[in-house]
């Protein structure tokens, strides 16, 4: 409930102000925005991943189209579900993502960011943010964000970490649930798996 | 030697399941790898896995990090090579002066100081050169300890190790003792990436495999590969 309601104060702050917001300056202020509030929460950087994750709802969560990922992960296997069991594919999916994303995010430190100038014409409604994550003594680490504009604003449907897109990392996986035990089969895998990760305590929401 | 022999012992055992009804065009040898990927995954949680934590634990960041950076520039001339031998000059001349830098100011590698000065590390070896040559990745394979790779890659592996400049080191326990290091610094390293895998992945194998394929591919064309269309 109160992941439900964090996430829509985030909606609500975000919206507004961000829908005109360009795609790199919104990358951009979100992240330094997400990296210094970490940084300044002790709780957070002792390990607290409920807190953590409700964070990543609140500021990150709203600039992603999830039903957008949750369509290209599946692939050819999306057309197969009906309406309830595309609302629900789209649930479990973000909850999982939520989840790697605040993962991912615990195991910053203090690395520094080099936000690239977007390659794009002011017409496009479809671009590449790309940023690059520097570290002594290791290659750069590029994330590059593909991002769609809608009415709400630019948003996010796909990360591409080193090179590896989140979402075409999920067909594969998808698909073979999918072909074995069908889309009810692919809900239920989703859904042990994202209760197997529930931090204890938390919530479910 | 007879560690060899051990390593390559679940691959006789193995070989009779490797083709399944379905399979990944990309991988034809799914059973054979995931026996090897079952078998990795029981030696990584007994040694290889522990020694990592117990390093990350028990030696501070900032030593860790010199580690690393020592390693790391021992391994930029092959990489120098590398860009040299795919075409790339520019990168190679950096990757020279990045060496010498490094080496002298940096105190015999454990600064990167070159990175500070703009000079960033490059990632190199001779799958990616292979590649840049026009090598197709060929089928999916898992090697003993070293897991993920294709056939294009793992003979760069093989190429690359014959080329390391730590194969040299005299006396052999020395030697011995140095790529135990590197190796437990480079399994550390990756601590983070297996956690994640963990949590991210329905399909250990499956999200690791195609996650190694992406980034390869990625490598390759030096982080800018053509676009694959969507199915």
């Amino acid at each position: 409930m109160k992941l439900a309601l964090s996430f829509l104060a985030g909606l609500l702050i975000a919206l507004p102000a961000n829908a005109q917001q360009a795609p790199d300056a919104l990358v951009k202020t979100v992240t330094l925005e997400v990296v210094e509030l970490i940084a300044a929460d002790g709780e957070i950087r002792s390990g607290n991943r409920a807190k953590l994750i409700s964070l990543v709802d609140a500021k990150v969560i709203p600039h992603f189209n999830f039903e957008a990922m949750t369509q290209l992960a599946m692939g050819q296997s999306w057309r197969k579900a009906d309406a309830a069991q595309k609302s629900r594919l789209v649930q479990e999916f973000k909850t999982l993502l939520v989840r790697t994303y605040a993962s991912a995010l615990s195991a910053y430190s203090d690395q520094k960011f080099d936000f690239r100038p977007l390659r794009a014409r002011p017409t496009d409604t479809d671009v590449t943010v790309q940023v690059r994550v520097l570290q002594q003594g290791a290659q750069p680490v590029p994330i590059d964000y593909s991002m769609e504009k809608t009415a709400a604003g630019w948003k996010v449907y796909d990360v591409m970490v080193g090179g590896v897109s989140l979402v075409a990392n999920y067909r594969t996986e998808f698909n073979n649930i999918v072909r074995d035990s069908g889309i009810e089969g692919l809900i239920k895998n989703l859904d042990s798996k994202n209760r197997s990760l529930d931090p204890a305590g938390q919530p479910k929401k | 030697m007879s560690a060899m022999r051990i390593l390559l012992l679940p691959l006789l055992l193995l070989g009779g399941c490797a083709t399944t009804g379905e399979g990944d065009p990309r991988d034809p040898f799914e059973g054979l790898n995931r026996g090897i990927y079952k078998f990795n995954d029981t030696v990584d949680g007994v040694i290889l896995r522990p020694a990592a934590e117990v390093y990350r634990d028990f030696v501070p960041r900032g030593v860790r990090d010199r580690v690393r950076n020592f390693f790391g520039n021992l391994g930029d001339p092959l990489i120098a090579i590398h860009n040299l031998l795919q075409g790339k000059v520019n990168e190679a001349i950096d990757d020279g002066w990045r060496f010498v830098l490094n080496t002298t100011v940096g105190l015999a590698g454990i600064h990167d100081v070159a990175t500070d000065l703009g000079l960033e590390k490059h990632n190199e070896d001779f799958g990616q050169t292979f590649g840049r040559w026009g090598a197709g990745p060929g089928p999916y394979l898992v090697l003993p300890i070293f897991g993920s790779s294709t056939v294009r890659d793992g003979i760069g592996l093989a190429a690359d190790w014959y080329a390391d400049p730590m194969g040299e080191i005299r006396p052999i326990n020395l030697r011995n003792t140095v790529l135990v290091v590197r190796g437990v610094q480079t399994r550390a390293d990756l601590l983070e990436a297996g956690r994640l895998l963990e949590e991210a992945a329905l399909d250990r194998y499956v999200f690791q495999r195609d996650a190694y394929l992406q980034r390869r591919r990625s490598l390759v064309y030096d982080g800018r590969p053509p676009r694959e269309r969507f199915e």
